[in-house]
């Protein structure tokens, strides 16, 4: 891969390698008695073992393709595999913590794997390991195919793909260590976090970059969602976490924001990276794979427009219903509750555009297991946003709030719709990348689709019970007035659905496993397809330009 | 003008874009999505009139129902706790005989006290109560300082071995490890002690050792645990002639209570909850004890 570089390319590589491991070495230096050293310590190990590959190629020969007859796709699938690599840590990491609620014995009575350290290695293992990388992959194969232009530049892709697996790296492995900010879903510490926002505008500048090179007069829905998502995710990370950190030569930081406002602020942030990260990234998955798949036009431009503006308008808005009945203002909870209510259409437009597209190949959606991972997405989105609007409302809020039923509301969201429709975008994706014939095994395929769905639905339903019964137990008083059960009373009542949540994870896992099989082997034994001439970037002279 | 190709399935026109084979058709948007938009938004901007809403500078509009999140928690708060006086009142002032001998009242007291045990004691007693190895069983009638509520509500407000200047105050010395007896002593008086519970182990073959263990008690234990070693309710020395046990009544851990002492904690409860929560509780518990129903 390194051979397909230029070698001033190389040189770029080296330099920046050659900066990072300078870098590492301060951190190691200045972190010495702290656990920064240690992640000063990965990093070096990090950037020195992509340092010794570019250099170990640096002499090779100049390539000699022509750049602008190709997309460029080894990044691609790189980014692939390793989401794979993530979702299986993820993955079980969730089964793990799972397990842990129903057998708390499982922490093993060591610091590293007590629950409050080992949870956010699931949330960001799957969240930034599987998603992000997924969503990077796939949004460098769909602004090239859909621009008819090769991504801008060698070296920017790749720095992107690997900085921002450095920065999955140093977040999770610092929650082992016990670095966090405390902050849901933005646990990382400061320098980790300075690092992805350079990691996150060379992202921006890249594909903005290769929307500019499009051949075709118009920008796709896809690359709209995309953008937003690479923007906003941008706006999110810098505002909340602007922090100050004790030392130099320490892990630890506060944030600038005080109370109530930090509240506020890493709420507007949690909620809108379910927004721009889980939302609107996903869609500019489902907005390409779909259709290809489905070989079918997407049923509405008119309908994209309108949810496409209605998501980035009124999501912004939605952050404080996260925090009802709270020491936040009761205007600014009335804003987060009704916004989040005029979501619901916006939102609901964007699942029925999908699922009507498939008016015309419903008999794909039946025998082909690929497209019924995205169709059954569709549905999971579609239930779960308005889930999400339901559940804002403030008096179903005071039963919801605290309670299983908000984790189940995010899984129905995460397994349901985020995974899905990575499944189905991957399935589609590898074939056509490698340029394979088909997957190894469609049945297999199909085998993953019905776990994937079983162990959701099982976790979905065990979370909703759950969640209601400890809303009413927890609100339920005796005639005398008094509160009728402990906190404890609740916990007991948990434990059935406790297990049975941790078993549905765990069919999760297990097709998530069968996915990164099926993967390999296809990159591995299924013979290439005839060449398809029509996969390559348009040539200088466009019509409609 | 040009004319846009034709989907032949739904028979629209598409928009005439196509980016790598994907087409866009031009449907307009179903009337039934306008007028749920349309709902959806009266809906929320009538909630901005009737709650409060909009930020205004330093204030905010204060909706025409005027109600507040804050004034409404705490009428809430007054409400209930109204509720409750009913009965809050005369836990916090009768006498626990009077209390005791109310069915009515006790059953208010088995309800509260239960959600109230299960929040603050259960963590070491055991939700039901039973506790477990170190943290004795308040459901049967052995109590190391008296199953009175009056002693009971000692123990709570104060506890036993805290830094509070009324705690109780009890200790197992650590025999063995502080040199007061030797080795084999320690053997002897835990095979004693153990016998006593045990009535099979007094056999010809023990006899000899258990006896020697007698002698060491009469000097060593009884002025605490008393000469029949049946404890004293007053310093807090368990009876050692029952089959209840607190650490544990096999040989072992009865050697290992020997040689290394205890010394039990249980913490004051005497500015975190208010007298009705702490009578509540010493009646409940002692209702436990009583196990009555």
């Amino acid at each position: 891969m390194i051979g397909r570089l230029t070698s001033t390319e190389r040189q770029y590589a080296a330099v920046v390698l050659s900066l990072l491991v300078v870098a590492g070495i301060a951190m190691a230096a200045l972190g010495r008695n702290d656990a920064l050293g240690v992640h000063g310590v990965l990093v070096i190990l990090f950037a020195g073992g992509l340092l010794y590959a570019v250099l170990s190629a640096f002499f090779e020969p100049e390539p000699r393709e022509d750049r602008e007859a190709s997309y460029y796709d080894d990044p691609i699938k790189a980014g692939i595999v390793l989401s794979m690599a993530w979702a299986v840590f993820g993955m079980f990491m969730g089964v793990w913590v799972a397990a842990q609620l129903a057998w708390p014995s499982l922490a093993f009575d060591a610091a590293w794997s007590t629950f409050g350290r080992l949870r956010p290695t699931h949330t960001s293992g799957v969240i930034f390991g599987f998603g992000g990388n997924a969503l990077i992959a796939t949004s460098f194969h769909v602004v090239q195919r859909t621009s008819r232009a090769r991504l801008a530049g060698q070296f920017s892709p790749w720095f992107v793909l690997f900085g921002f697996n450095l920065f999955c790296v140093l977040a999770v492995s610092g929650y082992l260590l016990g670095v966090t900010q405390s902050k849901e879903y933005a646990e990382a510490e400061w320098y980790a976090d300075l690092w992805l926002v350079i990691v996150w505008i060379t992202y921006l500048v890249l594909f903005l970059r290769t929307i500019a090179r499009r051949r075709e007069p118009h920008i796709y829905v896809a690359n709209w969602y995309f953008m937003a998502f690479i923007v906003v995710v941008a706006i999110l990370h810098i505002v909340n976490n602007l922090a100050v950190p004790i030392s130099w030569g320490h892990a630890k930081s506060y944030t600038i924001w005080p109370g109530v406002q930090d509240a506020m602020v890493q709420w507007w942030y949690g909620h809108n990276a379910v927004a721009f990260f889980l939302t609107a990234g996903f869609l500019g998955m489902l907005y390409y794979y779909l259709p290809v798949r489905a070989q079918r036009p997407i049923f509405s431009y008119r309908l994209s427009i309108l949810s496409f503006w209605g998501i980035t308008f009124f999501y912004m808005w939605a952050g404080s219903h996260h925090l009802h009945y709270t020491a936040l203002p009761h205007w600014v909870q009335t804003l987060g509750m009704t916004f989040s209510v005029m979501l619901l259409v916006p939102s609901w437009a964007s699942a029925g555009n999908a699922l009507l597209t498939l008016n015309g190949a419903w008999h794909r959606v039946r025998d082909d297991a690929t497209l019924r991972f995205m169709m059954a997405a569709a549905v999971f989105y579609g239930l779960s946003t308005f889930e999400g609007s339901f559940m804002a409302i403030r008096p179903v809020n005071a039963l919801s709030h605290y309670t299983d039923w908000t984790v189940g509301h995010v899984h129905a969201g995460a397994l349901g719709w985020v995974a899905l429709i990575t499944f189905g975008s991957l399935y589609t994706l590898v074939p056509a990348l490698w340029k394979r014939e088909r997957m190894y095994s469609a049945r297999l395929v199909e085998v993953h689709f019905w776990l994937a769905i079983a162990g959701t639905l099982i976790y979905v339903f065990a979370m909703w019970n759950s969640g209601i019964i400890q809303g009413l137990m927890w609100r339920t008083y005796t005639e005398d007035g008094a509160l009728a059960y402990s906190f404890v009373d609740s916990l007991v009542a948990m434990y059935p659905y406790y297990i049975a949540r941790a078993f549905g994870g765990l069919l999760f896992l297990i097709g998530a496993l069968i996915c990164s099989y099926n993967i390999w082997m296809t990159v591995r034994s299924v013979p290439l397809a005839e060449r398809r001439d029509s996969d390559v970037p348009a040539a200088v002279a466009v019509p409609g330009e | 003008m040009e004319v846009n190709e034709r989907d032949p399935v739904t028979g629209r026109e598409t928009t005439g874009h196509e980016w790598n084979g994907i087409k866009e058709l031009d449907t307009p948007v179903p009337r039934g999505v306008l007028m749920f938009l349309i709902v959806t938004h009266i809906w929320a901007i009538a909630w901005w009139f009737f709650v409060p809403a909009w930020p205004l500078g330093t204030t905010y509009t204060k909706g025409l129902l005027g109600v507040d999140q804050r004034t409404t928690v705490e009428e809430r708060v007054v409400e209930g706790q109204q509720e409750r006086s009913v009965w809050m009142t005369r836990l916090e002032s009768e006498s626990y005989d009077a209390i005791l001998a109310d069915e009515a009242l006790m059953q208010t007291v088995r309800g509260t006290g239960r959600q109230l045990f299960g929040d603050n004691c259960a963590a070491c007693h055991g939700r039901d109560g039973r506790g477990r190895a170190g943290y004795p069983d308040l459901t049967d009638d052995d109590w190391l300082w008296g199953g009175g509520p009056e002693l009971i509500e000692q123990t709570l407000r104060y506890g036993i071995n805290t830094a509070h200047p009324d705690t109780r105050i009890a200790q197992m010395p650590a025999f063995g490890r502080d040199g007061m007896l030797e080795r084999d002593q320690v053997r002897s008086v835990a095979a004693y002690v153990y016998s006593l519970s045990n009535p099979d182990y007094s056999t010809d073959e023990n006899l000899e050792r258990i006896e020697a263990g007698r002698d060491v008690f009469a000097t060593t234990c009884a002025a605490c645990h008393g000469e029949n070693a049946e404890g004293k309710l007053e310093i807090g020395a368990p009876n050692l002639t029952d089959a209840r046990w607190v650490y544990g009544g096999d040989l072992q851990t009865i050697i290992a209570s020997v040689h290394g002492g205890r010394q039990g904690h249980m913490p004051t409860w005497d500015e975190r909850m208010t007298d009705a929560e702490i009578r509540t509780l010493a009646l409940y518990v002692h209702d436990l004890g009583t196990g009555q129903p």
